[in-house]
């Protein structure tokens, strides 16, 4: 790297010029997640001998489930899971190829999480190269890197009913992480929200792994999915419930003891006095797979709506390439549909274009072979757009009460179509009739009603609550949900302790100018003081600076 | 060429961001016809990418930012979030000695401060070290939603009859007869009276065109932002070589540190990314505030500040074409927003301002700037 100063002039002093953080550790590829999409590109790529880090974020760190990340776990860990040695061998053994991965000479790193990546590019030059911020339960640390596989899988679309911040309300596939990866997930009788085959695939696992599935709650008036998962649920006992959603969680000391269905309507309104109530201790939100996208769409690559790929995810070329060239995307968070789904060999095809399409990338030429074959989704049989909508327009929009749809923040779905200010500003009018000021066709844009309803701002990150939020503008507005803008995503992507962000090192040059602002003394004389004539060669230097 | 949805508007202000909302509200108030053109959406540059800071003692438009802030939920009927007064807090000599100055400027204004020793501001600021080695409450300035501010002013303004059009952006502005006529747009031509170029960064490639050289660069800046806290009794605490507050919802959102100079073509195709400049950032937050070092960081933002080559404003009506004026706050734009705003629609209305000398913040300032000043200040982008 060279800086700005080769005109003869020096880099100005008070920008990152020169002030990049001492990187120690580098990697030729990194992969983050240790699924069978990233476990395919890793070994693909070590075959070739490239140099591989593998990080997987499971095991988690107990407190991080608690609060709901990465995914919705809705406080039904099992006390086993405190003993984080036990945990760490559930994780190994459900992961076999782990074992492998090491052997091949890549370097497995589980209980990490990666929080941000930061490619070096125009705008964001300053760095040495592209870099990764990692955590483990103890520490922030920076990765450099060359080429880097995304496989950060999926998560569950939240879903607002009354009751829906009892302990047992979780995401599906988090009932599935916690019984099948952790061996630990609390409940023992569940009921399934949504019949859609990611959720009727979900749903014969829990019940291989002993969760008894009560009942499959369906909005739409037929099941969604392939009549082969439910037919094996149904055997085993699942009740079908189509035309139903959920009009209470009812709980105990131990969260959900019960659940409420109410019968509704072809445009989603309730049928009076139609109610089924049903035992269980979990309520599984399975009502839509959402590619994980953040670390992807944050760290700069374009991301579109593909309703074939179940929703917004990365563009993606015919190698898993992203817009950004050195960044791929492969299993679910490339995207999610039903074939994949169901076998995965799709995902691990994947893995392997984009490990072999790494490897080239690195110098290494590989001959061509089937293994390049592009994996191409499935034309969508559903419009899985609309289907979210009537979830949310069921559920939500057509509740007997106001619900509340972001649990952090604590704002209901009428706040945010209203774009009412948060309750603590004691601001009692409704702000709404100037939707127009925050509407440029062709609705709402997501990002501006966050900023002012504060919906989405709260500690999960807006994970239960995002596409709930998106659905209901699109409600609201009359428009299309693909038609929305996506909000952004930030780093860190997972909650980082400020003292642990706070350890990643500095070189010396950081210390300075940090109470200067651009550190130009001009900017901050007083205007009674200020000077006449400016030129940047009589411009004064060297003098203390302080901002305000 | 087409004409835009209406012929056009007495005033048209070219820009979205709290510089020209606020122009636009104020005009909008005395009844004339207003339209804002936004290339964008509204406050998506700078304008939304601050602390929030209300404390400019160093302006000429710091008196009337201070009278105004305090009534502007009144004024605008939306609310901004304001909370007033300051205090900063200095972890060494050095920085106690640079946070003197904002109290001197404010004593020769009229302000009062008082310098705080450790157990006072242990007492104001419970998440504080227990030694630090001193500050200053400013019983001045304060800090706002820039958020919530933004949209406070769009709809404010429209309540007054103006016009704001978002994703529309100005391809080129006409001339005739030494006047600015025509505004052209992507969503067609209008006309105008007055035209106010307050668009950032995209201030210099406007003013081009009418063939003005306003000269400005552009940088990239980040901020953290945490979970809650339990409010504090003053959010408005800094210092560290910090800026930013705990919110009033009890994040605390803070920034700093060296800035990424940028090409402005880059800052107009790629959103600004915070980086890893945030490990810096915690490192002094955690140092100001140590007692919440758990905290959890939660997001980050970063943004593209314009700056002029000596960081002060340009806010000028130009003579040359006279219907024109010209607004770049030059990085320091939000918490002086609204007496900006008004400052502007002096010059629109009557040319000069009535309440502020301008002497120091207009153009011709720059008649000797050396055609390669970004080079001499080494204002360039960091190169591969």
């Amino acid at each position: 790297m060279s800086l700005s100063g080769e005109n003869g002039y020096a880099p100005d002093p008070a920008s990152v010029a020169g002030k990049a953080p001492p990187i120690h550790a580098q990697t030729d590829l990194l992969v983050i997640g240790a699924g069978p999409a990233g476990i395919a590109a890793a070994l693909a790529a070590a075959e070739h001998g490239v140099q591989v880090t593998l990080v997987d974020e499971h095991p988690v760190p107990l407190r991080t489930m608690g609060e709901e990340v990465p995914l919705h776990f809705g406080g039904r860990m099992a006390a086993s899971l405190a003993n984080r040695n036990a945990v760490l061998e559930s994780v190994l053994q459900s992961h076999p190829q782990l074992a492998e991965a090491s052997d091949a000479g890549i370097d497995v790193r589980l209980g990490t999480a990666v929080w941000g990546l930061f490619p070096q590019r125009p705008t964001t030059q300053w760095l040495t190269g592209h870099v990764a911020g990692l955590a483990d339960e103890e520490q922030a640390y920076l990765l450099r890197f060359k080429q880097v596989i995304v496989a950060a899988g999926r998560r569950d679309m939240g879903l607002a009913f009354e009751g829906w911040q009892l302990p047992g309300v979780m995401g599906a596939s988090a009932a599935y992480q916690l019984a099948c990866t952790y061996e630990g997930l609390q409940a023992r009788t569940a009921v399934l929200l949504g019949s859609s085959d990611e959720a009727l695939l979900i749903g014969n696992a829990l019940q291989d792994a002993g969760v008894q599935i009560a009942a499959i709650v369906e909005q739409a008036d037929a099941a969604v999915g392939a009549t082969h998962l439910l037919e094996r649920l149904s055997s085993r006992g699942a009740r079908l419930f189509t035309s139903h959603v959920v009009q209470q969680a009812l709980g105990d000391a131990d969260g959900v003891a019960a659940v409420r269905l109410a019968r509704v309507d072809a445009d989603g309104r309730r049928v009076a006095e139609q109610f089924v109530s049903l035992d269980c201790d979990a309520l599984l939100l399975g009502v839509a797979a959402i590619p994980a996208i953040e670390l992807l769409e944050a760290s700069g690559c374009a991301v579109r709506f593909e309703s074939a790929r179940g929703g917004h995810v990365p563009a993606l070329d015919a190698a898993q390439r992203t817009s950004i060239p050195f960044i791929y995307a492969v299993g679910d968070c490339a995207g999610i549909w039903s074939r994949k789904s169901q076998a995965t060999a799709i995902a691990a095809r994947e893995g392997v274009i984009a490990g072999r399409a790494a490897v080239r990338a690195l110098g290494a030429p590989i001959a061509p072979s089937p293994a390049d074959a592009p994996v191409v989704p499935d034309t969508p049989a559903r419009d899985i757009a609309a289907e979210r909508v009537a979830w949310v327009r069921a559920a939500v929009l057509h509740a007997p009460s106001d619900q509340m749809i972001c649990q952090c923040e604590e704002v209901s779905a009428a706040e945010i179509l209203t774009l009412r200010p948060p309750r603590y500003l004691g601001w009692g009018k409704d702000l709404g009739r100037h939707g127009s000021a925050v509407s440029a066709p062709p609705g709402p844009h997501p990002d501006v009603v966050k900023r002012l309803t504060r919906a989405g701002m709260g500690a999960c990150q807006g994970r239960r609550c995002r596409e709930q939020i998106t659905a209901l503008l699109a409600l609201g507005a009359g428009c299309a949900l693909d038609a929305l803008p996506l909000a952004t995503y930030r780093v860190p992507v997972r909650p980082l302790r400020l003292d642990q962000l706070a350890g990643l090192p500095e070189v010396p040059a950081m210390a300075e100018h940090w109470d200067s602002w651009f550190g130009m003394a001009s900017q901050w004389v007083p205007f009674w003081r200020a000077a006449g004539e400016y030129t940047a060669a009589a411009r004064s230097s060297n003098e203390p600076v302080a901002s305000e | 060429m087409r004409q835009g949805a209406d012929t056009g508007a007495a005033v048209i202000v070219i820009g979205g961001g709290v510089t020209g909302l606020s122009a636009a509200w104020w005009l909008a108030r005395e009844g004339i016809d207003v339209l804002v053109l936004e290339a964008g959406v509204i406050g998506w540059g700078a304008s939304g990418r601050n602390g929030g800071g209300c404390s400019h003692h160093h302006s000429p438009l710091f008196l009337e930012e201070q009278r105004l802030w305090p009534q502007l939920d009144a004024l605008l009927g939306y609310p901004t979030e304001f909370q007033p007064n300051r205090i900063r807090i200095a972890l060494d000599e050095r920085q106690f000695q640079l946070y003197r100055r904002a109290l001197e400027n404010g004593e020769h204004q009229g302000f009062r401060s008082e310098v705080l020793d450790a157990k006072q501001i242990r007492e104001l600021v419970p998440y504080a070290p227990e030694a630090p080695y001193g500050g200053y409450f400013y019983h001045f300035g304060g800090h706002a939603n820039p958020h919530r501010t933004v949209q406070a002013y769009a709809w404010a303004l429209q309540d007054h009859g103006a016009r704001l059009l978002q994703h529309t952006a100005v391809v080129d502005i006409r001339l005739q007869a030494g006047r600015a006529t025509h505004v052209c747009t992507n969503a067609g031509e209008f006309a105008c009276d007055q035209l106010v170029i307050a668009a950032g960064a995209a201030t210099a490639p406007l003013a081009a065109r009418i063939g003005v050289h306003v000269p400005l660069a552009s940088a990239r800046a980040e901020m953290i932002v945490t979970e809650p806290l339990a409010p504090m009794r003053i959010g408005g605490v800094d210092g560290n070589g910090l800026y930013g507050r705990q919110t009033l919802r009890g994040n605390l959102a803070y920034g700093g540190g060296p800035h990424e100079w940028v090409e402005y073509e880059d800052s107009q195709r790629i959103r600004a990314h915070s980086t890893v400049l945030q490990g810096s950032i915690a490192r002094r937050l955690c140092q100001l505030f140590p007692k919440v070092a758990h905290a959890r960081v939660i997001r980050s933002w970063a943004g593209f500040i314009e700056n002029t080559p000596d960081g002060r404003p340009i806010l000028e009506r130009l003579s040359d074409p006279q219907n024109v004026t010209i607004a770049t706050l030059s990085s320091v734009g939000f918490g002086l927003s609204p007496a900006s705003g008004r400052a502007i629609r002096d010059l629109v209305l009557e040319g000069t301002c009535r309440f502020a000398d301008l002497s120091t913040v207009r153009l011709a300032r720059f008649a000797h700037l050396e055609a390669d000043w970004q080079a001499r200040q080494g204002w360039l982008p960091v190169s591969a």
